[in-house]
């Protein structure tokens, strides 16, 4: 039942003009960045042979494109799970899945996975981008590894919180402005900060993928961004219970 | 009579102080269409909402079938046709993508679905469209969509909140011999305040108003009673009266 649903959600969104906008734009901007940082990396090869321990290609290029594929996510997250529960409310279609036999906890969970899967396909695209690079030279597979695992599970963090925002709201609109609020908040939320014990840290989304970014697959940081995302699923199915009590 | 389809026991829905449903109970058997009138704001669709599940009632219990629907919701719900004022239509699906959704969510064996997809619609008028997208449909394949979502798992409980509004009188007309044919094994309830209908379509009326049944009879009985006057008669008498009281 979670897989039928998430294949529709997965269906609507491919169906819709927005995800290939989104696809392609996100695309764009990517290569973009990543043929700058290749251009600059070949620039510098000859002086970056002369050193003892000098930064690989996937150093140079792959690590700041998925540091920029994180906050492309940012932005994109909000545009494509606005709609997910807040228009079904707005089209009243909500009481077709309702009306349904599925729990509340099925709803949910296949409209993360629907949204997930497409979130998926948006990390892949920085992955083939430095894998391309294998073609030229040697590759550090472990850290492309650990910075698409980084991407997929910030993609679940971002989910969930989207997720729940469009829960709240009648309003597409809305719910996205809000998440994406929500996002940036908790991506720069330790900026100010100059203690580095600070629990801000802790709260701070970048802070977390930034360990993937380096190739450092903490489990701390794996369970962080788990909880983080179970955490904002419950609230959403908590949510869409109270709407059934409330009306 | 046979063990009833639906029995609702009780129901109580408040806002607040005001009870939109007041201690609501009545039971649906099996072969047997009910009419459900009321004025606007009567509370039928508060009713309905609560019989499908789309509400949590305040007190008292819905069984489909012998199940409660609040204990056993999965089982409930897989007896249960609903179709709200609003079908709830995705746009962006064609109308057997749709209906195939429905048929799976709704727990129709894998082997099944394409028999059920296809009866549900023959029986809704909706052969030429399946490939259509459900956005570009008219209003009235819209509300036959609507429909044919409803029953195409072969619940035992139809359930039609005012499912002619907005159609044509040739597209009623269809529409009423299709509830009068879903009758015939299932049940359904059909909320409406188009008071003719509830006359070509139903065996039995009951009467809301205010948030409390006032009026519950089989239509031939009816007929009987009140003569000439009928049912337009009971309905205008037991509505009125109540609010032109001081």
């Amino acid at each position: 039942m979670i897989l039928t649903l998430a294949a529709k959600e997965l269906k609507s969104l491919f169906g819709s003009p927005l995800a290939w906008s989104v696809l392609a734009v996100l695309q764009a901007l990517l290569a973009y960045v990543f043929l700058g940082q290749l251009d600059a990396y070949l620039s510098l090869q000859p002086r970056l042979t002369a050193l003892a321990n000098p930064p690989g290609v996937t150093e140079m290029v792959a690590v700041p494109l998925f540091g920029v594929a994180a906050l492309v996510l940012l932005m994109a997250t909000p545009l494509l799970s606005m709609r997910l529960i807040a228009g079904e409310r707005r089209d009243r279609t909500l009481t077709f899945l309702f009306s349904a036999p599925l729990s509340l906890t099925e709803i949910v969970l296949g409209k993360f996975l629907g949204l997930l899967a497409f979130l998926a396909a948006v990390a892949a695209l920085p992955a083939l981008m430095a894998l391309s690079l294998y073609a030229g030279g040697a590759l550090d597979f472990g850290l492309v590894l650990a910075n698409l695992l980084g991407l997929l599970l910030l993609a679940a963090a971002f989910a969930a919180l989207g997720l729940f925002f469009s829960s709240l709201t009648a309003s597409p609109t809305l719910a996205g402005i809000s998440s994406l609020g929500a996002f940036l908040g908790l991506w720069v939320v330790n900026m100010a900060v100059t203690d580095p014990n600070s629990a801000l840290h802790t709260l701070s989304l970048l802070k977390h993928f930034e360990s993937f970014n380096r190739g450092l697959v903490d489990s701390a940081d794996i369970a962080y961004f788990l909880v983080f995302a179970a955490l904002f699923l419950a609230f959403t199915v908590r949510r869409l219970d109270n709407q059934r009590l409330g009306g | 009579m046979s063990n009833p389809t639906l029995t609702a026991h009780n129901l109580v829905r408040r806002y607040g102080p005001h009870a939109a449903v007041d201690h609501v109970s009545f039971e649906l058997h099996r072969g047997e269409v009910l009419g459900f009138l009321g004025p606007n704001g009567a509370g039928k669709s508060t009713t309905m909402q609560m019989l499908t599940g789309n509400l949590a009632p305040s007190g008292g219990s819905v069984r489909i079938c012998g199940v409660d629907l609040r204990e056993h919701p999965r089982e409930a719900k897989a007896r249960l046709g609903y179709l709200p004022e609003t079908p709830p239509l995705y746009r962006d699906l064609t109308v057997d993508e749709f209906l195939i959704l429905a048929a799976k969510l709704h727990r129709v064996g894998k082997g099944e679905i394409a028999a059920a997809v296809a009866r549900a619609k023959e029986r809704c008028g909706l052969k030429k469209v399946g490939r259509k997208l459900i956005g570009a449909l008219s209003k009235g394949y819209r509300q036959r969509l609507g429909i044919a979502q409803a029953i195409v798992h072969n619940p035992e409980v139809v359930i039609l909140d005012e499912p002619t509004v907005g159609l044509d009188p040739l597209q009623i007309r269809e529409i009423r011999s299709l509830i009068r044919e879903l009758g015939g094994e299932h049940s359904v309830i059909l909320s409406t305040h188009i008071l003719p209908e509830v006359e070509s379509a139903c065996d039995r009326v009951q009467i809301m108003n205010e948030g409390k049944l006032v009026f519950q009879d089989t239509l031939a009985s009816l007929k009987e009673q009140a003569g000439s006057g009928g049912l337009e008669e009971v309905f205008v008498k037991l509505t009125l009266s109540e609010e032109t009281a001081p």
